[in-house]
């Protein structure tokens, strides 16, 4: 019997959810006054959760490291948010967003959490808009959709290339209505640096001012971890500077599991890197995917401008390789494909690594029947550049002058060159239904779980499930466990526990302090990001994750004797920040190739090279592997692993094909 | 493509915390890559002074692509340096030429105290928002959202309004440090939607109350902020703001 309860509730499916809500118990508005939540990280899934949690009555402190939590990362999200509205009568029902969910997942997913997500996925769409969000509106005034890759329905919201800010603007005033009412006490500038268990539950956390430097002690009857994700273990990645393992990793450390860790998302279409002073990867949203098409010259080695290779010269791999769903394929798919023409050498732009994004198309398409529309008879070839231009610039205006400003190029006029990037950590701590992790009192929600997207994640399914967690799922579920601490009354912060998760706090720091190396954190984050790419990135092979494995020991050490962190740990420190995460993701990167090497298949985003179909598919094996790896800290030696077996009773896995 | 590279002259505010004085120091940084971003070119100055054992220069930054609102340096005089339309961190070297001198300082406004070197404290733009910056809606009780149609142009125009990133280079720019351009964007954008229209006087009465608390100062139509607004906000909201509030003083008498 595995140690891993899901307490997936009884029943059929599309029931589980309701019943649940039905049977579990509350907490009466008087006594919610009495309970403290704490919510660290306040971007779509901590800032939903928070408000949410306030307006029920509870008292809540919420904690972000930016000035405001109106940065969150979520804030950068471009593309859109899925929701399963209907609203283009194009068949789409709650059902199929689950079908495409868990299929896209590549069936690593639990198929009751995965329901219950599509299933709420519509109360998001009415709290947004109730809320102010401004999502793109047709000319009838209803609401305009999108779509997104691995699916054959229209059915993301989206409001320009700016979704996630429009979103995480509504989650923010929603929480900062809560803060004016003193239901929220906010504390930015605050980093959370462990999590404190006491007789076994979670009961507050160490966090650091980082403005003064000091460690302050928080006490509550929960801890909700809603930290985003880990993909800056990769040194470059599409996440911001800050993002971070450090609050998920603390708690790892003190006995949650860690799950999946290396499910990891590479995404197709990013801005290459261009040089080695690059210090993050920036997105071009999926959405360009609906327009645009993927291309590389069918010559190696071509060295012609783009707009000097004739159509029959050039090679749209992805339509020519899977023409059910073309350009649209999901991101793991497109991203391999991807690399498999650069190292053959089909490569363009300075580094070879890059491929075509090309809108000329798509200008002409757009520029032709926007003509029609306005009646105009023989519009010559400029005019309907011109207006296919305008067109394209009123869809993804922005994001097309982000892709000029950073590059210099004007991608209205050549195509775009992209190339894939890590972007997102499908793994994340292990939660059950009621999203806890094997912690009691800690529950984990956003991209910081594990929990809804298998191997591989849709797009625009990340702010999707980060706000059905926080709006829609945590505000009952965390009632179920609460309902025992009514009479609790308020946690002291005298407790021992506490006592000691500072001095281990206060320990590491002037641990870091100390050290008086001679080279900096970056270089050590690097070196980490440069080993995980290389053999825990798009493709993994046994050989080269065991090479990983003790190269990271390695460079561990050397950090640990070599780091420099100037100034004083009791003032604002940016580079003190930098090394007690890098310090986590020199640990994290070790669980990764050790989950990478243990998964001996292929699903989703983890590809493992001896294992894959005659034709560089991806080759599953359900029957060994068909489980969730939760994994326990090893305490200084080889991390624990436990099953959670993964039972499909609604859909049938099945060979994922897009062709 | 691989252009020659720079050198560089840079004239850095330095201020080791919000109560110490600060004084502009000069570095010379050699070999700078025209393809590299503002803060990534900070980021290799960094790396010199930490591996020289010296303290490096603290700002903010998170999302570096534009859209958080956390970069905030003034760049020989202008909020966000010499482009329109762009942040700190989308801003490129291959703007600037080899030999170029560059004045960089954090923004300056009382209700912007410097915490270190170029990072200052917006928490004033927070407390403004939980004065009224909302829609006063719980969890669970939003009604199906295409039961309240609204017409195309007016919610194009709310979301151009709520585009704002809350970086603050309008209160920099501002020979007054006013946050009017802040504030109307706000207030505008909810009260172009349906679902704002009850709180609609309440909501302006309550912002600009927090805004003159904060210490912002008056607006006298020069105009700067919305030529250096890196999402282009018009100026047109401070105007909407201006007739909000007066309507809502009309209203509550
Ligand atoms: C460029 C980009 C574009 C994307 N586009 C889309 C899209 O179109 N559609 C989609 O569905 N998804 C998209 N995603 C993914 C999606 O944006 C994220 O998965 C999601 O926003 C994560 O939300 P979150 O609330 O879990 O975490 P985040 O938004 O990352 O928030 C994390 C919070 O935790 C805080 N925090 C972290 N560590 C600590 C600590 N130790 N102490 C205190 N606070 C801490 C931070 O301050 C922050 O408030 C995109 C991602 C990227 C990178
Ligand atoms: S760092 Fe986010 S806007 Fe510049």
């Amino acid at each position: 019997m595995s140690v891993l309860n899901s307490k997936i509730p009884a029943g059929p499916l599309a029931d589980k959810w309701k019943n649940h809500k039905n049977s579990i118990r509350l907490v009466n508005p008087a006594n919610k006054r009495s309970i403290d939540v704490i919510v660290v990280g306040t971007g779509l899934a901590g800032a939903s959760a928070a408000a949410s949690l306030a307006e029920m009555g509870y008292k809540v402190k919420a904690f972000c490291f930016q000035d405001s939590p109106r940065r969150a990362h979520s804030i950068a999200a471009q593309g859109g948010i899925n929701a399963a509205k209907n609203y283009r009568n194009d068949g789409d029902s709650v059902h199929r967003l689950f079908y495409d969910t868990i299929k896209g997942g590549d069936y690593r997913s639990r198929e009751a959490n995965v329901h219950r997500l599509a299933e709420v996925s519509v109360n998001i769409i009415d709290q947004c808009v109730a809320q102010g969000v401004p999502f793109a509106r047709e000319y009838g005034g209803l609401l305009d959709n999108r779509s997104f890759g691995g699916v054959q329905v229209s059915r993301t919201f989206y409001a320009k290339g700016q979704t996630g800010q429009q979103l995480l603007l509504g989650a923010y005033s929603a929480l900062s209505r809560q803060v004016s009412v003193g239901q929220v006490k906010m504390y930015h500038r605050h980093e959370m640096l462990d999590v404190v268990m006491v007789e076994g539950k979670a009961r507050g956390i160490i966090a650091r001012n980082l403005v003064t430097g000091e460690l302050e002690r928080h006490s509550a009857h929960a801890v909700l971890l809603c930290t985003g994700g880990y993909g800056n273990v990769f040194f470059l990645s599409t996440n911001a500077m800050g993002s971070n393992v450090t609050a998920t990793w603390k708690a790892h450390r003190k006995g949650a599991f860690f799950a999946n860790p290396s499910f990891t998302q590479i995404h197709p279409t990013c801005i290459p890197v261009s040089g080695d002073y690059q210090s993050k990867l920036t997105l071009m949203s999926e959405s360009l995917r609906n327009d645009g098409r993927i291309w590389v010259p069918k010559k190696q080695n071509d060295e012609r401008r783009p707009v000097d290779i004739p159509e029959d010269e050039r090679d749209y791999y992805l339509e020519r390789r899977y023409p059910a769903f073309g350009n649209l394929v999901p991101r793991d798919v497109a991203s391999r494909a991807a690399k498999e023409r650069c190292d053959a050498g089909y490569g363009v732009g300075q580094s070879k690594m890059a491929v075509y994004l090309d809108y000329a198309s798509a200008i002409q398409r757009y520029g032709t029947l926007e003509a029609n529309k306005l009646g105009e008879i023989q519009p010559s070839a400029q005019r309907i550049t011109e207006l296919g231009t305008q067109v394209v610039a009123s869809k993804y205006g922005n994001l097309f002058e982000m892709y000029a400003k950073i590059t210099g190029d004007n991608p209205y006029e050549t195509p775009m060159r992209i190339y894939p990037a890590v972007h997102y950590t499908m793994g994340g701590l292990w939660v059950d239904y009621n999203l806890m992790s094997n912690l009691p009192g800690l529950f984990v929600l956003g991209e910081a779980n594990f929990s809804d997207h298998g191997a591989n994640r849709l797009g625009a399914s990340a702010l999707m499930q980060g706000l059905a967690d926080g709006y829609f799922v945590v505000p009952y579920t965390l009632g179920d466990y609460l309902a025992d601490d009514i009479r609790t009354g308020s946690i002291s912060t005298q407790d021992p526990a506490f006592d000691e998760a500072e001095r281990s706090v206060q320990d590491q720091i002037n641990r870091l302090m100390s050290i008086g190396g001679s080279k900096s954190v970056d270089y050590f984050h690097k070196a980490l990001g440069k080993i995980m790419w290389d053999k825990c990135g798009m493709a993994r092979s046994e050989e080269g994750l065991k090479q990983a494995i003790s190269e990271i020991q390695a460079l561990r050490e050397e950090f640990y004797a070599q780091v420099r962190v100037p100034g004083s740990a009791n003032e604002m420190n940016p580079e003190l920040e930098k090394a007690i995460r890098v310090a986590d993701f020199l640990e994290l990167g070790e669980l990764m190739c050790y989950d990478a090497l243990n998964r001996n298949e292929s699903c989703g985003g983890h590809f493992r090279e001896e294992y894959q179909t005659e034709d560089g598919e991806a080759l599953r094996d359900d029957e060994n592997f068909a489980y969730v790896a939760a994994w326990e800290y090893g305490q200084g030696k080889a991390p624990i692993l436990h099953k959670e077996d993964l039972n499909f009773e609604n859909v049938k896995p099945s060979t994922r094909s897009y062709k | 493509m691989s252009s020659k590279t720079m050198r560089l002259n840079l004239k850095i505010w330095r201020q080791k915390g919000p109560k110490a004085n600060g004084k502009m120091v000069d570095y010379t940084l050699n070999e700078v890559n025209p393809e590299m971003s503002f803060l990534e070119m900070m980021d290799v100055l960094n790396q010199q002074l930490v591996e020289r054992g010296d303290e490096p220069v603290a700002f903010d930054h998170d999302c570096r692509e534009g859209i958080c609102g956390m970069c905030s340096m003034f760049i020989n005089g202008r909020a966000h340096g010499p482009m329109t339309g762009t942040t700190t961190c989308q801003l490129h070297m291959r703007h600037f030429n080899d030999g170029d001198t560059i004045v960089i300082e954090p923004w300056r406004a009382s209700a912007f105290p410097v915490i270190k070197d170029l990072m200052v404290d917006r928490s004033a733009f927070d407390r403004i928002i939980q004065a009224g910056g909302y829609i006063s809606v719980n969890t669970g009780s939003a009604p199906d959202a295409n039961a309240l149609p609204i017409p195309k142009e007016n919610a194009d125009m709310a979301f151009d309004a709520a585009t704002c990133i809350g970086c603050g280079a309008c209160v920099a720019t501002c020979k007054n440090a006013s946050a009017m351009l802040f504030v109307g964007a706000k207030v505008s954008q909810l009260s172009l939607l349906p679902q704002g229209q009850p709180e609609r006087e309440e909501r302006a009465i309550r912002m600009v109350e927090q805004m003159d608390k904060e210490g912002f100062g008056n607006c006298t139509n020069t105009g700067a902020c919305e030529v250096e607004c890196p999402k282009g906000i018009s100026i047109e909201n401070i105007a909407r703001m201006n007739r909000e509030y007066l309507r809502a003083k009309l209203v509550q008498k």
